[in-house]
């Protein structure tokens, strides 16, 4: 799960890392209030919007009076901002964060992460900070330095230290910025996160340290021991059929392309987009029905496929193993007659029951073109699909 | 023969009264697994279709002689399930539950260091021998006794290449599903060096898929060190950067872990990779039978 700027930042402050101070804000009126009780400028005016390269795209301004963080503020609210990450489409800006500006003597780079190959968190540094950290790792990968940390001990005060020396800093600062890193851990485990990035960490003109951004990501397996966490998810920055997905337990991811798919199992549902894209189509989605495709669940997943507008068939690729294929049939016979299904389905079961499972789909009397292997199957709809446009 | 698990197996069930430890403990039964015993905390004394159950995985290996664990323990306790069973020094723990979360594992991990449980999972199908021992949520009748060793981070993916190997009529040796989660026991690389020293196998086929880099390490034991034939599939061609593929170690991140990059430094370090998920068994074949 993704957070918010202002959201990750207060609760960084929360573990005693320093942060600029700031308001959010929904309307301009309120964002220039706002740098009055911060007191005199500069100020920065930000775009809240759930993805990075804000700068580039106008979601950041620093500016010195009053009336230009009104102005700036009326200029964000309600763009869509678009970034590198967003899509061409950008994403609607419904808050600014409004922050006390700061005199930048050096830029550097935090992230924690997950090594997985080791099976262990990992602080990583740069003196590299305020760029794309991944470009510096493909062109200056001697400039990140890591420290990684044993989950018994935590991250050693003497780690701390020694990453505060490479990245250059002062001897005043090296206490201040082992206890950034520290706490910055501390928030990583006690709130179960699967990344924490600050880009910039900034070394003030006073000396001081201060997160000018922070990026926090967290473990969704680990959300139901956060409560506070789970509180601060944001449904505008989720795609609509992604939210729908969830709350059926249905693993959904959508993409480009028009033909629908529904699996059970992960692995065997990228491989059906894969041999989709290999038979000359494009798969419109990701979606997992799980182990115990039951009638509801496959319903709900016909459902929020066709909520796509792009879909123009659907592949549908079950194998059978303690679910059974004659009642995974029965699931899609319903599911098709709720739904009015009126797209082309191609139908792939395999394994137990499987016989039972394709005379029931041939005696339901729906048009449901079955297939006898995943070859097969990514082939028919393929045709099918195109065969449909033919007729269009 | 075959690898970690065979008919002198004795299992035990974490998690034998819940749903699914109980559905599954049955399945097992009816393969012919020897499940000795079951633990849930507090119902020690009474019984589950005539397997006794414990209130400590130490009073079930102590009573039985259980050399292995099955955990169907849900997310929020899995991870003490996992070090309950290390704690009583089981060879093999195969843990089925999908959700830990990942800062668990990292504990469990360095609870491991140092002991000797092998540790199969999280989020994975289990591991079964054909014929002799079957320990977790695998359709058991598509196996088939063989010389195919199968390895795969997927579920229905592995039931697939298995379907594929046994409709052929080519049997496997021992099929483990390594689990999708970004932190797990048992690496691709731990499976090839098990398969390479078991007489019985005489070839493997590795399903993989995006994310991390447990590819890569494979392809390049397989390089160094493997003298028996390999075949490989890398489900997530077509998936976008940044996404979680169900699995929750199924992410392109910064760009690494692409299906593409783990294809070509399969292919550098000379293992054949099927192309399509319905050539994984014909893909095998090809290197085996050569």
């Amino acid at each position: 799960m993704n957070i918010h700027e202002y959201q990750a930042k207060e609760v960084l402050r929360g573990f005693g890392v320093p942060v600029p101070r700031g308001e959010i804000c929904c309307h301009p009126a309120a964002a220039r209030e706002a740098a009055r009780n911060l007191g005199p400028g500069p100020y920065v005016v930000k775009a809240q919007i759930h993805a990075g390269g804000r700068g580039k795209g106008g979601g950041v301004k620093v500016v010195k009076t009053l009336d230009e963080v009104k102005k700036a503020a009326a200029a964000m609210l309600g763009m869509q901002l678009v970034t590198h990450q967003t899509g061409p489409a950008g994403k609607k800006v419904r808050r600014v964060y409004v922050e006390e500006g700061c005199r930048i003597a050096r830029e550097l780079y935090v992230g924690m992460l997950l090594d997985r190959a080791l099976s262990r968190v990992t602080l990583m540094a740069s003196p590299e900070g305020g760029v794309d950290i991944e470009e510096v790792a493909a062109t200056a990968p001697e400039k990140i330095f890591r420290e990684v940390i044993d989950p018994g001990v935590g991250l050693g005060a003497f780690q701390a230290r020694r990453l505060a020396l490479r990245l250059g800093l002062e001897k005043k600062q090296l206490g201040p910025a082992a206890a950034f890193f520290q706490n910055l851990y501390r928030a990583f485990v006690d709130k179960d996160c699967s990344l924490v990035e600050i880009n910039p960490l900034v070394v003030t003109e006073e000396g001081a340290l201060l997160a000018l951004d922070a990026k926090l990501n967290f473990d969704d397996n680990a959300l139901f021991r956060h409560p506070d966490i789970r509180a601060l998810r944001d449904f505008d920055e989720e795609d609509d059929n992604e939210i729908d997905a969830s709350e059926y337990d249905l693993s959904y991811i959508s993409l480009d392309g028009n033909i629908g798919c529904m699996v059970n199992g992960a692995g065997l549902a990228m491989a059906t987009m894969d041999i989709i894209q290999l038979s000359g189509g494009a798969p419109a989605n990701f979606l997992d029905v799980g182990g115990g495709a039951s009638r509801e669940k496959v319903t709900a997943a016909f459902k929020i496929i066709l909520k796509d507008p792009k879909v123009k068939g659907i592949l549908v690729n079950i194998f059978g193993g303690i679910m059974k294929c004659d009642i995974i049939a029965q699931g899609i016979i319903d599911a098709v007659h709720e739904v009015r299904l009126g797209l082309p389905l191609v139908v792939r079961l395999e394994g137990t029951n499987v016989n039972k499972g394709k005379e029931l789909l041939q005696e339901s009397g729906l048009n449901i073109i079955a297939a006898a292997g995943m070859t097969d199957a990514a082939e028919k709809i393929v045709a099918a699909v195109a065969a449909e446009r033919n007729e269009a | 023969m075959s690898i970690l698990v065979n008919k002198d197996t004795k299992v035990i069930t974490q998690g034998i009264t819940g749903a699914h430890g109980l559905f599954h403990t049955v399945a097992a039964l009816e393969y012919g697994t020897e499940v000795v015993a079951g633990v849930t905390p507090g119902k020690a004394g009474t019984d589950v279709q005539g397997v006794p159950v414990f209130d400590t995985v130490a009073a079930a290996v102590k009573a039985t002689g259980a050399n292995a664990s099955v955990i169907y323990v849900p997310p929020p306790f899995a991870a003490d399930a996992i070090m309950e069973a290390v704690d009583a020094e089981l060879p093999l723990v195969v843990c089925i539950t999908e959700g830990i979360p990942v800062l668990d594992m990292v504990k469990v991990k360095h609870y491991m260091k140092g002991r000797k449980t092998r540790l199969i999972g999280p989020n994975c199908p289990g591991i079964i021998t054909p014929g002799e021992c079957k320990i977790g949520i695998m359709p058991g009748y598509i196996h088939k006794p063989g010389p195919v060793g199968v390895i795969s981070r997927s579920g229905t993916l592995t039931y697939e290449g298995v379907w594929q190997l046994t409709s052929r009529g080519v049997g496997q040796s021992t099929c483990i599903g390594l689990g999708g989660d970004p932190v797990n026991g048992t690496s691709f690389v731990d499976a090839l060096a098990l398969f390479e020293e078991d007489p019985a196998t005489e070839a493997v086929l590795l399903m993989g898929e995006i994310g991390g880099s447990a590819e890569e390490e494979a392809a390049r034991f397989i390089r160094d060190h493997m003298s028996k034939p390999v075949a490989a599939f890398i489900a997530g061609m077509t998936a976008p950067s940044g996404k979680r593929m169900g699995h929750a170690g199924a992410i392109i991140s910064g760009g690494r872990g692409t299906a593409a990059e783990k294809i070509a430094v399969l292919e550098e370090c000379g293992v054949k990779v099927a192309r399509s998920p319905a050539d994984m068994a014909a893909v095998l074949l090809s290197v085996y039978k050569s």
